[in-house]
């Protein structure tokens, strides 16, 4: 008989059935974009900042080292070397751990669900930086002309543009309100442009990743040569970098080092054991872990440079309006020559006419200008895209060239954390088995887009930005911790650190040194248990409120704190409960059948039953192999 | 004769100090920033620009009340100052030794705001007249909001994208049905899977008698027939 295979196939295409990357540079690209995001940019400065800055790396590369590397490279391995989704990967390292992957997939789901509409703002933003001047630069008059809107009047009008052209937002969470057109439209065409990378899976991405992840880049590089021209760049640089060696002692520092190394490197979302598993498996993952971790590190720091350089700008121009306010005030009073008083000389002018006329001075009720203060008014997150960096833009000459670059720069970062997300829910359910084979991989990705979009359509209501705070907080935090302990112990107890060292070894070609034994054993799980007590014993300690932007406030335009009610607080626990609930629940529920099977087989002694659980001598070869379950054979009397 | 004349002038003089002064009634104080506004090019305020002034208020209250009653020395100025602010006030020369009421001269000034703003190559910020609000110019509404404009070129990309996307993997897909059809019918063919070996189909080699190599055809007559 002919023998089908007489061709020496390589190891590597034994699954050839499973789509892989058209060359590594993508690979790693992808990983690459799916580690930096948003909160490169906008949280990691804004850390920088308040926790005196230089002294700030210090706890970040130690729990880069400790924790986040290792965790990274965990994932990466154990993705390459089953070749399966998350739900696939932890079902094969123990049926009772198959609840990671599940909740991995539902915090995926949950946070694209907020960072999606977090895009759709951008894009709000982007198609409003093609007017002159910039809506967000002026505000706009009342009703009969004669001055402007009262809300725009007292704060600013970037933050009227925010709050009330942007959002409309309404001024409780329980007030919904209806939804919101522009930002429904928004959303619709930010899923659809996910939808169109992720189209085909890593075929369409892999192709989209070459954009989204390297213009990021070339737009922080435009921003820091421009950034860096600007008059007081210097001044938000020395401020942002200047170290303040005390502030290691507080330990909230030590905590929210280890929490941003942790969400930045996008770990326990099961999407880069997706990506991984679309890898060949002879290709060395030790490097690849440390070189992406090492590149999202440097990306934030490196981000901060323009980031910093245009906050000092902002802060240099709002301490100039304050003196030149003063300045008008002084020479109006006292009729002195127009031009008279510089910045340079102001300080002189008003010692002497303190000195000369000080009831004069007093009367003026002079605001005292202070440059520290202009720089200590720090905003991260939403408040500093939209509007603490939207209000610097404006300052800048040709302001409507450089809004449409930061927010296409904000959109292409968002969108390649986006791919990571979807293929962290698409990978697995590609491979459970409710979904068959015959359903085309467009059509799945298509349903998953427009469940997501409907389910988002939440967030465009008038309280939209609340739950996306609510989200934000306990649904893409807790949960995350909670997988990620479970995933490092359960490979390092459960799977047995030796074998999985052996995959490694089989895989790069040499043993994991001793740096990563340590790690994986003791540091990593005992820093992810330190890590989330600590994180949980902060949350609980103070009762839940939020920021509420309510124009009848008297203290506005300050926020309103508001607690939030019980029925919210329900919801809360519910966004941390349900991802993780999948964990407890697959494990007692395979414990359950192999308890019954056990009694099963002692009733119909000796008739083997055909038994889909595990076996406790279960030999499942992995190296890339198909998990092999004992099968006994069913023996009918 | 000259006593007289000379009493006139200084009640007249008098009357005037007594119209115009800071806080007086209908008085209306002034405040210019020249240098801020034109830096290099300022000019130097003088007399001959006190007198423009006053011809632009004049100018404004004739324009406003449509009768040609007032005249440059109806405007008074005092109280100068080297920041160069003033007070002035608008008499009335029918009736004697008043004052044009503030509100007709407010509403005056509004009217020909530009024009006077333009005499002086200043702006309302750097001409201001206290008291008097200015109306606000509203912002310059484009009949299509530019966002949508915009918007709508996104869409329009994205939905294009989309549809080649999907219709190119439909395409795709009916390649692949055609192609595994054909291939099923060899298969049909043949016992074994089907072996695609240097291109040839399993239906042209006859399997009972083995694979026929046809290098060695030539060389049949060596092999002694069974």
């Amino acid at each position: 008989m002919s023998n089908a295979q007489s061709l020496d196939i390589p190891e590597d295409l034994q699954e050839d059935d499973r789509p892989k990357w058209d060359n590594k540079f993508q690979y790693i690209l992808s990983c690459i974009g799916f580690a930096v995001g948003l909160g490169n940019v906008w949280r990691f400065p804004y850390l920088c900042q308040i926790y005196g800055g230089g002294a700030f790396l210090i706890p970040y590369f130690i729990a880069l080292v400790f924790e986040g590397i290792p965790l990274f490279h965990l994932e990466l391995a154990i993705g390459q070397s089953m070749r399966k989704g998350s739900i696939g990967v932890w079902n094969n390292i123990s049926p009772y751990l198959g609840g990671v992957g599940i909740g991995s997939l539902m915090v995926s789901f949950l946070v694209s669900l907020y960072y999606n509409t977090i895009l759709a703002w951008v894009m709000w933003y982007f198609v409003n930086s093609f007017q002159e001047p910039l809506p967000w630069s002026i505000c706009p008059l009342n009703g009969n002309r004669t001055g402007y809107i009262k809300e725009c009047h007292k704060s600013t009008s970037v933050n009227y543009f925010w709050y009330r052209r942007a959002l409309n937002i309404s001024s409780d969470i329980t007030d919904s309100g209806n939804l919101q057109w522009w930002l429904v439209l928004c959303l619709a065409s930010s899923w659809a442009i996910v939808y169109i990378c992720i189209i085909r899976g890593i075929e369409s991405t892999g192709k989209a990743i070459y954009v989204t992840a390297t213009f990021p880049y070339l737009v922080l590089t435009i921003f820091l040569i421009r950034g860096l021209t600007l008059p007081g760049a210097t001044e938000g640089l020395v401020y942002l970098f200047t170290p303040n060696l005390n502030i290691l002692k507080n330990p909230r520092v030590w905590l929210d080092a280890a929490t941003q190394i942790f969400f930045s490197l996008s770990l326990a979302f099961g999407g880069l054991i997706a990506f991984s598993s679309y890898n060949s498996q002879k290709n060395d993952c030790e490097k690849d872990a440390v070189t992406i971790a090492v590149v999202n590190s440097m990306t934030s720091i490196y981000a901060s440079i323009p980031i910093f350089s245009v906050l000092g700008f902002k802060a240099i121009t709002g301490h100039w309006d304050c003196l030149d306010r003063n300045i008008i005030s002084i020479i109006n009073e006292f009729d002195l020559p127009d031009q008279s008083i510089l910045r340079d000389n102001y300080t002189a002018w008003l010692e002497f006419l303190n000195t000369t006329h000080p009831k004069k001075i007093a009367g003026l009720k002079l605001r005292n200008c202070d440059l520290q203060e202009f720089l200590d008014q720090s905003a991260s997150g939403t408040g500093l895209a939209f509007i603490v960096f939207t209000e610097a833009i404006i300052l800048m000459p040709g302001s409507q060239g450089w809004a449409v670059l930061f927010f296409i720069m904000l959109f292409s970062l968002g969108l390649s954390s986006m791919f990571g997300n979807i293929e962290g829910i698409l990978t697995p359910l590609s491979e459970v088995r409710i979904i068959s084979k015959s359903v085309p991989k467009e059509v799945l990705s298509g349903i998953i887009c427009l469940i997501s979009f409907v389910t988002a359509l939440c967030f465009t209501l008038r309280s939209g930005s609340y739950w996306l705070e609510v989200f934000d907080s306990y649904a893409g935090s807790l949960p995350l911790l909670i997988i990620s302990f479970f995933e490092v112990t359960g490979v390092v107890y459960v799977y047995g650190i030796k074998r999985f060292s052996d995959d490694v070894k089989w895989m790069t070609g040499r043993q994991p040194n001793f740096y990563w034994q340590v790690s994986w054993r003791i540091i990593s799980p005992l820093l992810m248990l330190i890590v989330f007590i600590a994180f949980v014993t902060l949350q609980t300690q103070k009762q839940p409120s939020y920021g509420a932007w309510n124009p009848k406030y008297e203290g506005f335009p300050m926020k309103e704190e508001k607690d939030y009610p019980a029925w919210i607080l329900a919801i809360c626990v519910l966004l941390v409960v349900i991802p993780c609930i999948s964990i407890p629940t697959v494990a007692f529920y395979h414990l359950i059948k192999r308890v019954l099977g056990r009694r099963k087989r002692k009733d119909l002694n000796p008739v083997n039953t055909l038994s889909m659980a595990p076996q406790e001598n279960d030999n499942a070869f992995y190296n890339g192999q198909e998990y092999v379950f004992t099968l006994t054979i069913n023996q009918q009397k | 004769m000259l006593g007289v004349l000379l009493l006139v002038f200084s009640l007249v003089a008098l009357a005037h100090a007594e119209l115009c002064r800071p806080d007086a009634q209908n008085a209306f104080k002034v405040r210019l920033s020249i240098k801020t506004a034109l830096g290099d090019n300022a000019y130097a305020w003088d007399a001959s620009e006190e007198y423009l002034f006053k011809a632009m208020v004049a100018f404004a209250m004739r324009r406003y009340s449509n009768k040609e009653t007032t005249q440059i020395s109806n405007v008074l100025l005092c109280n100068m100052t080297e920041r160069v602010s003033f007070w002035f006030v608008v008499t009335d020369s029918s009736k004697n030794v008043t004052t044009v009421p503030g509100s007709e001269v407010e509403a005056a000034i509004r009217m020909n705001r530009n024009r006077i703003n333009s005499a002086f190559l200043l702006t309302d910020n750097t001409l201001q007249f206290l008291k008097i609000s200015s109306t606000l110019s509203p912002p310059i509404e484009p009949t299509v909001p530019v966002w949508l404009i915009v918007f709508s070129v996104v869409l329009c990309l994205v939905g294009a994208g989309i549809l080649f996307l999907v219709l190119s993997g439909i395409r795709q897909r009916r390649k692949n049905n055609n192609e595994s059809a054909e291939n099923g019918d060899l298969e049909d063919k043949c016992d074994t899977p089907v072996t695609t070996e240097n291109g040839i189909p399993c239906d042209i080699l006859d399997l009972k008698t083995g694979r026929i190599n046809g290098v060695y055809t030539a060389d049949d007559e060596r092999f002694t027939p069974l």
